[in-house]
């Protein structure tokens, strides 16, 4: 799911075209050998889920400009809100969001690949039990910078079919895509001057309810009018039943929208907005 | 985590999620004594509207200390703590009730567990010397039901959806309410109701009963209306100073089931949350916050919000000073926002 060494560069390029480039760092070096690899949340689970997924040599420290919101309690552990926003860092190239103890942990790879995208994103997963929610942020320089929430939980969210499964709609309905773009403004989307919605109808199945095999959205790709790609998801079976995400734009994106995508059986997803 | 849980729609029981820190447990008060049937009832207290009676649930002896309240001669309600589910109301948080007729006795709802159905059908043996001869179940919510097993010998009625619904949630009700409440579910099982029911006159000799049925708080919401003394059992379809509950909720088909009690002669209302009311103003409360949560999510949707945005605007005071905000409040955005954004991205 990284990026080809094509599309990095053209992302650099366009990144390098809009940001302004203020000196940044983060608070505080890692601390390899702190307890729980100096995680804040004490997790037991982080200095592996670290070494798997950002790599055993990654850079990476905690940064409050990491901002992760969550509900204190999973009301609905299928459908858990959260969000996303690194909009204090600058270059940011991907935001990657793990959850300790889900038997899944990785949830979605993000990549703003236009100027206009800023680097923040909504979007609703799967809980399997209490557990923290972790973005990692990656910046041009290699760094990665860590933000996350707690969310406490009865249980349940990734093991039991989700409803469309349970009652057999979702072959009516997979692959749809239906969404709208919103009016920004002061106030509004943390300042952000437009926020576009897409939900994508899907039952992302974990495969870990039982007889059901894993069936899920891998790729998400939205382009605005003339072709230019806004952002690219990847995604796996935590994200939600007919997942919701929303976007934020620095400046208002023209539409038509084009939503492109696939999922793990290969069937293409395409939309216009 | 290798349990099995209950799917989507089960789990979005208002139940669900009961075992959240920080309720308050109901406030302790004076254990209200249980007044003998041949006492006459004290009807004048009843409309004076006195705080209603919350007693404390002895958690050491899992006793609930039940006590039941005369709203008329022979109507008796039987209050729950105005709270959520907690450990120190051992999740008894509804009010049930028991009418006496000449020869028996009709019980209203079972309450939340097995030992709550036993320590009510001892408290109406305290009450009355006559039979239990009926159980009526208003929907199909879990403190509506899970007492049955004290009643298994005595007739149990419910609606045909309603007992379709139960039928389909028993088990995530007793999941989560063991996980709410501990101890107090201990040999509770889901005993179903075994005949149906039809809107109408209920007959229960020597009195004259009128059986509703109405929707929108549930698929099938039963309100039952004693005639002669105008107190109504309204189910879930009205509470009061109690943020309402909403797992099944359609809100178009509430507020039209709301207009429709109004109607009736009511002269003393008993919701099944939150205090017994001598008016109908509980149907004004519960209207007032469905018609709110249905404009503020209509906006929020326009205006492209995100779930967790829409919990950080503000809510009406009078809505945050009811019992159980903290949790009904955020259970309820979950549960029926996705509807809203739903309508919302589907528009051109």
């Amino acid at each position: 799911m990284l990026p080809d060494s094509t599309l990095r560069s053209r992302r650099r390029l366009l990144l390098a075209g809009a940001a302004v480039l203020l000196p940044t760092s983060p608070r505080a070096a890692p601390a390899e050998d702190a307890p729980f690899g100096g995680d804040p949340y004490g997790s037991l689970q982080w200095p592996e889920l670290r070494k798997e997924f950002l790599g055993r040599d990654a850079r990476a420290a905690f940064d409050p400009r990491v901002v992760v919101r969550g509900p204190a309690f999973a009301e609905d552990p299928m459908n858990v809100p959260i969000g996303v926003s690194a909009e204090g860092l600058q270059d940011v190239e991907r935001i990657v969001v793990l959850v300790d103890r889900n038997p899944i942990r990785k949830v979605l790879d993000f990549e703003p690949l236009a100027a206009a995208t800023r680097p923040a994103l909504s979007f609703r997963f799967k809980l399997e039990q209490a557990s923290p929610v972790r973005a990692a942020v990656l910046t041009r320089d290699g760094l990665w910078h860590l933000g996350g929430t707690v969310v406490e939980s009865s249980g349940g969210g990734c093991t039991v079919p989700g409803a469309t499964r349970r009652d057999g709609s979702w072959t009516q309905t997979l692959g749809q895509v239906s969404g709208r773009l919103f009016e920004g403004g002061a106030g509004t989307f943390d300042g952000a001057a437009a926020r576009l919605r897409v939900r994508v109808m899907h039952p992302m199945d974990t495969g870990l309810a039982a007889g059901i095999p894993a069936f899920y959205l891998r790729q998400l790709s939205v382009h605005e009018a003339g072709g230019a790609e806004l952002l690219r998801l990847a995604t796996w079976e935590p994200v939600s039943e007919n997942p919701v995400f929303s976007f934020d734009f620095r400046r208002r994106p023209s539409g038509p929208f084009r939503i492109t995508g696939v999922d793990n059986n290969g069937n293409r997803i395409e939309g216009r907005l | 985590m290798s349990r099995r849980r209950p799917a989507a729609s089960a789990l979005a029981c208002a139940l669900a999620l009961a075992a959240v820190p920080g309720v308050p447990a109901a406030p302790p008060q004076a254990v209200h004594d249980v007044r003998p049937a041949q006492v006459a009832p004290d009807v004048q207290a009843a409309q004076a509207a006195p705080p209603a009676p919350q007693p404390r649930a002895d958690a050491a002896t899992l006793d609930y200390r039940l006590a039941a309240r005369a709203l008329a001669p022979g109507v008796y309600v039987v209050e729950g703590a105005n709270a959520d589910f907690t450990r120190a109301n051992g999740c008894n948080i509804i009010n049930t009730g028991f009418i006496v007729g000449r020869d028996g006795v009709l019980v209203v709802n079972t309450g939340p567990s097995r030992r709550y159905g036993e320590q009510l059908r001892a408290l109406i043996a305290r009450t009355t010397p006559l039979p239990v001869t009926q159980v009526l179940h208003l929907n199909l919510h879990p403190d509506y039901f899970l007492g049955n097993q004290a009643f298994a010998d005595v007739p149990r009625a419910a609606t045909a959806a309603t007992l379709e619904g139960m039928r389909a949630e028993a088990r995530a009700y007793e999941d989560n309410l063991y996980r709410a409440c501990g101890d107090w579910m201990k040999g509770t099982e889901a005993l179903l109701p075994d005949r149906g029911v039809a809107a109408g006159p209920l007959v229960l000799a020597g009195r004259r009963l009128e059986l509703r049925e109405l929707r929108g708080h549930t698929a099938s919401d039963l309100v039952l209306l004693d005639v002669e003394s105008g107190v109504l059992f309204a189910g879930g379809l009205v509470f009061v100073q109690r943020v309402p509950t909403t797992p099944h909720a359609e809100l178009a088909a509430w507020l039209a089931s709301l207009d429709a009690l109004e109607r009736e002669p009511i002269r003393t209302l008993v919701p099944s949350h939150g205090p017994v009311a001598v008016d109908a103003r509980g149907i004004g409360q519960t209207r007032r916050y469905l018609l709110w949560l249905d404009r503020s999510f209509t906006a929020a949707a326009e205006r492209g919000l995100e779930l967790h945005e829409l919990l950080a605007q503000p809510v009406p005071e009078e809505f945050r000073g009811w019992a159980a905000f903290d949790t009904e409040y955020p259970r309820t955005v979950a549960r029926l926002y996705p509807r809203y954004e739903a309508r919302a991205l589907r528009a051109p």
